[in-house]
């Protein structure tokens, strides 16, 4: 547990007096808050120790807010403790169109490499969720905004051809703004590539659950996201086939509050359910079980919780 | 025909005018036919060195063409027999997409497709041709029936995308198309798709999960539009021709990327200007195709049809 300084006190002090400023200002006053010490809820703008925030899988402890998730800290909470194995590491995009905006592709899939990591938008491996196993994938939002390109395109499609091969139920945990433009038609193409590979897994009998994340939308959603066996998503998380921009542009009215959401899509019959991120892993257990039709496990034999 | 001219067929559109007023003023047979059939064969010669070399931004004009020829068209043209068959059989009937039954050689087969309008009360009818997910529910319930009837589906591609308003949200566009794509790499009927103009984003791909994929001459096909591109991408929609270009949508673009199967010739000047001879280009190259398919078996194809799509993509490994 890191403990603040008397420095780091009277600035809190300081802090919890200005809340309603704070608020009003949240962006200028964000670096202020000493990084790695303190957390502010992008929400309600409490102020929590980063330390256990973290601990807390970075949902606010006052107002229930789901902060974004690294994606090394969501597989840790997601699965059983030291069961990842992560594959395909070693595939990499290429610039297939020689793409050029106002940078080059290649360039921007190097600086991502370098501040995220090699995995491109997506980490595919096993793992066991309640012990049982699992064939599981991970969108990386911080990477490109998980956006799909032929690499994820190809390590989803394998999370679905190793759960057939295994016969093991398909977990994938998506936050995507969808296709990737620099890769063109190709993007567009591994829609149809995971979706023929699920139609397989779902011929097989093979479960498969699809957990939607902030954000979720474009061509991940219109593909083997809105294909889960059970469809799951966080609390406020954003899902949707258009981004509410395009819509809000194409209708040239403001959109219902809620729009898109979780629970919007809960009450329009997209969704089975929306699990809070501190009941995920526990309720996906249940569910892979009850699909399954694998036996309750022993509550004291549950592994630890993962410690963040 | 909405008569609109674009700029690079301006000058052949001139000559040709001048043609006709010459035709009319000299009456049939007359000493100026010699000019006449000069200029015809100019006209001709000219067209063809312009139509050669459209740059991508030329070629997205001309498949949005107010004058070309739409999915209705093709079904005229081609198909015999056609009868619409209208509904999603849980919400309504969306007029973005048409689909039914008709005959092609005779043979029965489905077929449906994304339809554009010819004016605004068309086009508010069928909304621009952007489906909402009654068209794709209604697309899906059509690929079930061509499975179980055992008929060849075909598909013709031709939208700016799958319509974005609150309501096909609400009713789960992305749920529709997902399911659409799923559905159709499972089919075990033999299925051709061709982007005939507009082939944007899921909404097009949605019914294009096929055996093959053809595309018109002059059609594209892309991830999103250049215009979308743009904005996202350079902040600034006005960089829309750049994005054209970098996007690589055009037919001859997707064989080399390994997406089209096919390219279906044009009449000289587009399609719009010669729907006979597009439509008959379009006839012979699906008689050819569902003759391939039609010789392989059920699991062949499906199993073809799997790899044809694992396959697409751009993957490098890591030595
Ligand atoms: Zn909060």
């Amino acid at each position: 547990m890191i403990r603040p300084g008397k420095g780091a006190e009277i600035r809190m002090a300081w802090w919890r007096r200005k809340k309603q400023a704070l608020e009003q200002t949240s962006e200028s006053n964000k670096v202020s808050v000493p990084r790695g010490l303190w957390t502010k809820c992008d929400a309600c703008g409490e102020i929590t120790y980063t330390a256990e925030f973290v601990q807390n899988l970075r949902v606010c402890p006052v107002c229930g807010h789901h902060h974004v998730m690294p994606t090394k800290e969501r597989i840790a909470a997601m699965l059983d403790r030291d069961s990842w194995q992560p594959l395909d590491l070693e595939l990499r995009s290429g610039d297939p169109l020689g793409f050029r905006d106002q940078a080059a592709y290649s360039d921007r899939v190097a600086k991502a490499d370098r501040s995220v990591g090699p995995t491109d938008a997506f980490t595919a491996g096993f793992g066991t969720i309640d012990g049982l196993d699992v064939s599981a994938g991970f969108f990386v939002f911080e990477y490109m905004g998980g956006s799909m390109g032929s690499v994820v395109g190809e390590k989803v499609t394998r999370v679905f051809e190793r759960a057939l091969e295994r016969k093991i139920p398909a977990v994938i945990f998506s936050a995507s703004g969808g296709a990737r433009m620099q890769e063109g038609i190709l993007s567009l193409m591994q829609m149809a590539k995971t979706s023929a590979a699920r139609g397989r897994l779902r011929a097989a009998g093979i479960p498969y659950v699809s957990v939607c994340l902030h954000p979720t939308t474009g061509g991940v959603a219109a593909s083997f996201a809105m294909l889960g066996d059970v469809i799951l998503a966080e609390p406020r998380a954003l899902v949707g086939f258009a981004g509410p921009r395009v819509v809000q542009q194409t209708i040239g009215q403001e959109l219902p509050p809620g729009f898109q959401r979780a629970e919007f899509l809960l009450e329009h019959g997209m969704l089975d359910r929306i699990v809070g991120r501190l009941e995920l892993r526990e309720q996906l257990g249940l569910m892979l079980r009850l699909l399954a039709g694998a036996p309750a496990k022993a509550a004291a034999a549950l592994p630890p919780a993962p410690a963040g | 025909m909405s008569g609109k001219v674009l700029e690079f067929e301006r000058p052949i559109v001139e000559l040709e005018t001048k043609i006709r007023e010459l035709k009319d003023l000299s009456g049939a047979g007359s000493e100026m036919a010699d000019e006449i059939a000069r200029l015809e064969q100019k006209a001709a010669e000219l067209q063809r060195e312009r139509f050669a070399a459209l740059t991508p931004w030329e070629q997205l004009q001309l498949a949005k063409h107010p004058d070309r020829p739409y999915t209705l068209d093709y079904i005229g043209e081609v198909l015999t027999d056609f009868v619409e068959l209208k509904g999603d059989r849980a919400f309504g009937d969306d007029p973005a997409i048409v689909g039914g039954i008709a005959r092609l050689d005779g043979r029965s087969v489905v077929v449906l497709g994304q339809q554009k309008g010819r004016n605004t009360k068309e086009n508010l009818h069928r909304n621009f041709g952007m489906a909402r997910p009654e068209g794709y529910r209604k697309a899906q319930r059509l690929m079930k029936m061509a499975d179980q009837f055992g008929l060849p589906l075909l598909c013709l591609i031709d939208t700016a995308g799958a319509y974005p308003g609150i309501g096909a949200e609400e009713r789960g566009q992305a749920e529709a198309i997902a399911t659409c794509l799923e559905l159709m790499a499972g089919l075990r009927v033999p299925s051709i798709s061709v982007v005939i103009g507009e082939g944007g984003s899921g909404g097009a791909l949605a019914i294009g999960v096929t055996d093959r994929i053809l595309m018109l001459e002059h059609a594209v096909y892309s991830v999103i539009s250049p215009r979308g591109c743009a904005s996202i991408l350079w902040k600034d929609a006005e960089a829309e021709r750049t994005a054209a270009e970098q996007l690589k949508m055009t037919a001859h673009d997707l064989v080399g990327l390994g997406i089209c199967d096919e390219v279906v010739p044009e009449a000289l000047g587009g399609a719009h200007r010669g729907l006979p001879a597009t439509a008959a280009a379009l006839h012979d190259a699906l008689r050819r195709h569902y003759g391939e398919l039609a010789a392989l078996s059920v699991q062949d194809r499906l199993e073809r049809r799997y790899a044809k799509f694992r396959r697409m993509g751009h993957v490098e490994m890591q030595a």
